[in-house]
């Protein structure tokens, strides 16, 4: 995972003494404090101050999917979560799902060439992530219910792409 | 990896494009610079040992191989490296890719590229590239031939290359690595150099995955959006929602009160009838340190707009207004006639008439328009995604009186393309509101900004007619449409004809039908226009694929059979449009014959599904698509979607593959639901909820795609997947209810009818 630049590090660290109390929040495993606007959504915290650009902006209403994370391990869109609602909890991005190798979602995105333009990948990956949990040998129409959007139409390969990921997740298992 | 090259030694080859597209190869020595501003890090190191502008070759053997193209999802990153690849002769797995940034130099004749054309539309990258890319990578090859050669006092005869290797007839190796430099060396032939024949292909022709897929994937690959740069201000804009409309007054006093917002800048929109050369609107840019603080401030201006001079615009409007040209047949432009349709028609035994209606569409591309700009005084930096790098260049030196050759850009990975970058209005907004505020800048698109503000696929309304005679054949055809003409206010379609964009006259059935009368009609529109992903095509072939239907329902002849029959023998007809110089209908039936073959046609079915088909020849590619179909409730069911596409010969079939899969979706996207209306001369839509692009749930499961085998000339790829979708997709709703839907978007109107 990348390092946030530096000066993001500093104006997430609390300002001393200064109302309100900063929002601390979990983010890939490492602590961070938000003392801006509490009302911001935690896609722009990602983006803007963490620079953890992985998680995109779509379409600001949480209709496209584009900006999905995990949060305490669920998918949620970090579009339409405010900060003082994302506060506390752990978020999980697209850049903090690898860990000591590709996560089998990953691996799988990448044996099935799912990507066209990318851009919403992330998000359908992060889909995947929180299906698979709910549902280790998802059938189709578990697939369709991820509402993601792609305008690329790669929708046929992301079925696939899933399918082959329960596949490596069980042989993890095993 | 260190940048600082012992400059004085390098000599790089510098290979740039002549007017007439022959590669003009020259060296040069490299004194100040230690590389040219723009060449980007990774084509640099310690042993800086490049052969050509494409290619880097390390000496632990590890290739580098530029790619020049705007990757905006057609595969342009991945496939034309792979042109490269092939003639140098290396592993692709050996291969690391990078992204070049935009070339621009000047020369004795004007401004060039040093790598070609960079820009991406008209499926044009690979064609342009088929020649081009693999002679500069056979010269590379050559030049480590002529390395090894020196090195091992053979002749270059006795030389072979393999793998990123030369091998002596007498069995001694030399890598790549080790003759890189001595090779860099070398100037380069004078000749052209012969090119592998393709039955020694090994990395053309093979399937091979996205090459950055583990950067996206990980979210490590950089979009425009994804830019940040030291001091930067995020800028979001208030345009105006009227179209031509302009900025009455503003108070900003609230605005500047939310915290983080540093700036308030009025950008003024474009004259009313000037070319749409610049910005598209006129606006009010907030600029903030962050994108939340740009946002809500934003929404704290009070700001009086003028409306424009189409007030009384609105899509009932246009759509009479179209119809009434049509029902007048007054002040048409003749596109092409043949024959005598007037007498075609009173010799006929039958006569079918039907009118289509195609609605304005938005790109709708999923990372909206953005910019990341810095001004200097004598220099630029732009960072975004981009379609058309040149036009960026052209826009900011225009804008800022900076020389082309100092103005620096970057195009990363673009969220989609579908022409909405072949416009540069958000880098003209970028650069005002930078200049204005004197600081780098980063101007953010939100999805309402991006659908309330494009340039959107022309409306208009297709009149169509077919003489039929006793045996069944069609003599005569018109083809009349009435339309929003795309070159309204495009300074570089101002000496094309008024129906380039919406009507071609040498498309299916011109050549084939001895009476035939094409006729465009314009109906005057405010709204912005441009190109939308295979444009004139996916405009039209609605229209002529569906009415081919019609007819043959009303004749009673079998769909397919009836397009052979118009098709006739295996021929080449003249094509002067783009994809010409001439069209095969062998190539045409073909497609439809296999496509017709996959899903079955002519079984009965008895399940209440529907089976449709059509074909379109779009930008020199052939293709069909085939869907079968059912109506549960309000709900269209996709069963199966075929496509067969000849593209000549596939330079990655795994890419053809995603695009015509991806084309069959996007084109299901467009038909089922998608529309751009226009109410008191504004927009009406507003975000996905009201543009509503298909979601899994309602796409086919799987679509079965079929390329067909071919040594012809590769056409490229991204935009011949989408034509004849729509029409096929009609079909098979008609097949599943006998109602026939003639106005896009197809399921509002279908459950009207219905």
């Amino acid at each position: 995972m990348p390092n946030p630049p530096e000066h993001a590090v500093d104006s997430a660290k609390p300002a001393a003494a200064k109302p309100p109390a900063p929002l601390a929040i979990s983010v890939n495993g490492k602590p961070y404090f938000h003392d801006g606007d509490p009302s911001m959504p935690l896609l722009w915290f990602l983006r803007d101050t963490l620079r953890l650009t992985g998680t995109k902006f779509g379409c600001g209403i949480g209709a496209c999917g584009a900006c999905t994370v995990l949060l305490d391990g669920k998918a949620a869109r970090s579009c339409v979560l405010p900060m003082q609602a994302a506060a506390t909890h752990a978020v999980t991005t697209i850049e903090g799902l690898e860990t000591h190798a590709l996560h089998p979602v990953q691996q799988a995105w990448i044996e099935e060439d799912v990507a066209q333009c990318g851009y919403c990948q992330a998000g359908q990956i992060i889909a995947a992530v929180d299906l698979l949990q709910r549902k280790p040998k998802p059938n189709d129409d578990d697939i369709a219910l991820i509402g993601n959007l792609c305008r690329c139409g790669t929708y046929p390969r992301i079925r696939r792409a899933i399918l082959r990921a329960a596949e490596l997740i069980e042989a993890e298992r095993k | 990896m260190s940048a600082v090259p012992d400059a004085g030694r390098r000599r790089f080859l510098v290979i740039s494009l002549s007017a007439s597209g022959a590669l003009l190869i020259a060296s040069r020595r490299l004194l100040a610079n230690p590389a040219p501003a723009s060449l980007p890090p990774e084509l640099l190191g310690d042993d800086l040992t490049e052969l050509g502008p494409f290619v880097r070759i390390e000496r632990d053997n590890r290739i580098v191989i530029g790619a020049r193209g705007c990757e905006i999802g057609q595969g342009v990153m991945t496939a034309l490296p792979m042109l490269i690849a092939e003639e140098l002769d290396v592993d692709w797995n050996q291969v690391r890719v990078v992204q070049l940034p935009y070339g621009y130099i000047d020369t004795d004749k004007g401004p060039s590229n040093r790598y070609g054309d960079q820009g991406a539309g008209g499926s044009t990258s690979i064609p342009d590239a088929w020649q081009e890319l693999r002679e500069a990578g056979a010269t590379a090859r050559w030049l480590l031939v002529q390395a090894a050669a020196r090195e091992l006092h053979l002749p270059a005869a006795q030389l072979r290359s393999e793998n990123g290797e030369i091998i002596a007839s007498d069995g001694r190796r030399l890598s790549y690595g080790a003759l890189a430099r001595a090779a860099s060396e070398i100037a380069p032939p004078d000749q052209p150099l012969a090119l592998k024949s393709p039955e020694n292909f090994h990395i053309i022709g093979k399937p091979t995955r996205v090459v950055d897929a583990r950067e996206i994937v990980t979210g490590r690959v950089h979009y425009g959006i994804d830019e940040y740069a030291a001091n930067v201000l995020v800028a979001v804009i208030a345009r105006c929602p009227h179209l031509d409309g302009t900025l009455e007054s503003y108070d900003d006093a609230a605005t500047r009160r939310v915290a983080g917002v540093r700036d308030v800048i009025a950008i003024p929109g474009p004259k009313s009838d000037a070319p749409l050369d610049g910005v598209l609107a006129a606006g009010v840019a907030v600029l903030a340190d962050n994108t939340w603080a740009a946002l809500k401030g934003r929404e704290q201006l009070k700001l009086t707009w003028k409306p424009g001079p189409w007030t009384k615009e609105s899509s009932g409007a246009l759509t009479a207004a179209a119809n009434e040209l049509l029902d007048k047949a007054a002040n048409g432009v003749s596109v092409r006639s043949d024959g005598d349709f007037a007498k075609a028609r009173k010799q006929a035994h039958q006569v079918v008439e039907a009118r289509y209606e195609m609605p304005f569409l938005a790109h709708a591309t999923m990372e909206p328009p953005g910019a990341l700009i810095e001004i200097k005084q004598d220099s630029a930096r732009l960072v975004a995604s981009l379609q058309s790098p040149d036009g960026a260049s052209q826009m900011i030196a225009a804008l800022t009186g900076i020389e082309r050759k100092n103005i620096d850009i970057r195009m990363t990975r673009a969220g989609g393309g579908f022409g909405r970058r072949l416009k540069n209005d958000f880098v003209a907004e970028a650069v005002l509101i930078a200049k204005a505020a004197g600081k780098p800048v980063k101007l953010m698109w939100t999805r309402e900004d991006d659908l309330q503000h494009d340039f959107y696929r022309p409306f208009g309304v297709h009149a169509l007619a077919a003489t039929i005679d006793r045996r069944k054949h069609v003599t005569g055809w018109t083809h009349r449409c009435a339309a929003t003409p795309r070159n309204y206010r495009d300074a570089g379609m101002k000496d094309r004809p008024i129906y380039t964009g919406c009507l071609e006259p040498d498309d299916f059935p011109a050549g084939l039908v001895a009476n035939l009368d094409k006729t465009f009609f314009s109906v005057a529109s405010g709204m912005p226009r441009g190109w939308w992903r295979a444009p004139l095509h996916t405009f039209h072939a609605f229209a002529v694929q569906s009415f081919i239907d019609e007819i043959a329902v009303n004749t009673k002849q079998d769909a397919v059979q009836l397009r052979l029959d118009m098709l006739g023998e295996p021929r080449q007809i003249p094509y002067r449009g783009h994809g010409g110089p001439m069209f095969d209908t062998g190539r045409l039936a073909n497609v439809l014959k296999l496509c017709a073959e996959r899903i079955g046609w002519g079984s009965r079915r008895a399940d209440g599904h529907g089976i449709g088909i059509a074909c379109h020849f779009t930008f020199g590619g052939y293709a069909a698509h085939a869907f079968e179909v059912s109506i549960e409730g309000s709900d269209l069911r996709i069963h199966r979607a075929v496509c067969v596409v000849d593209v000549g010969r596939v330079i990655n079939p795994l890419g053809v593959e995603a695009q015509m899969m991806g084309g069959t979706i996007d084109a299901i996207s467009m038909a089922l639901h998608l529309e751009i209306t226009v109410k008191d001369g504004q927009v009406q839509q507003h975000n996905f909820p009201d543009y509503p692009l298909l979601r899994m749930a309602q796409a086919p499961r799987e679509v079965e795609v079929q390329i067909v085998d071919s040594a012809a000339e590769p056409c490229g790829a991204g935009e011949m997947g989408v034509p004849s979708a729509a029409p096929a997709l009609a079909n098979a709703v008609h097949a599943a209810t006998t109602v026939r839907v003639r106005k896009l978007p197809l399921m509002p109107e279908l459950m009207r009818m219905l």
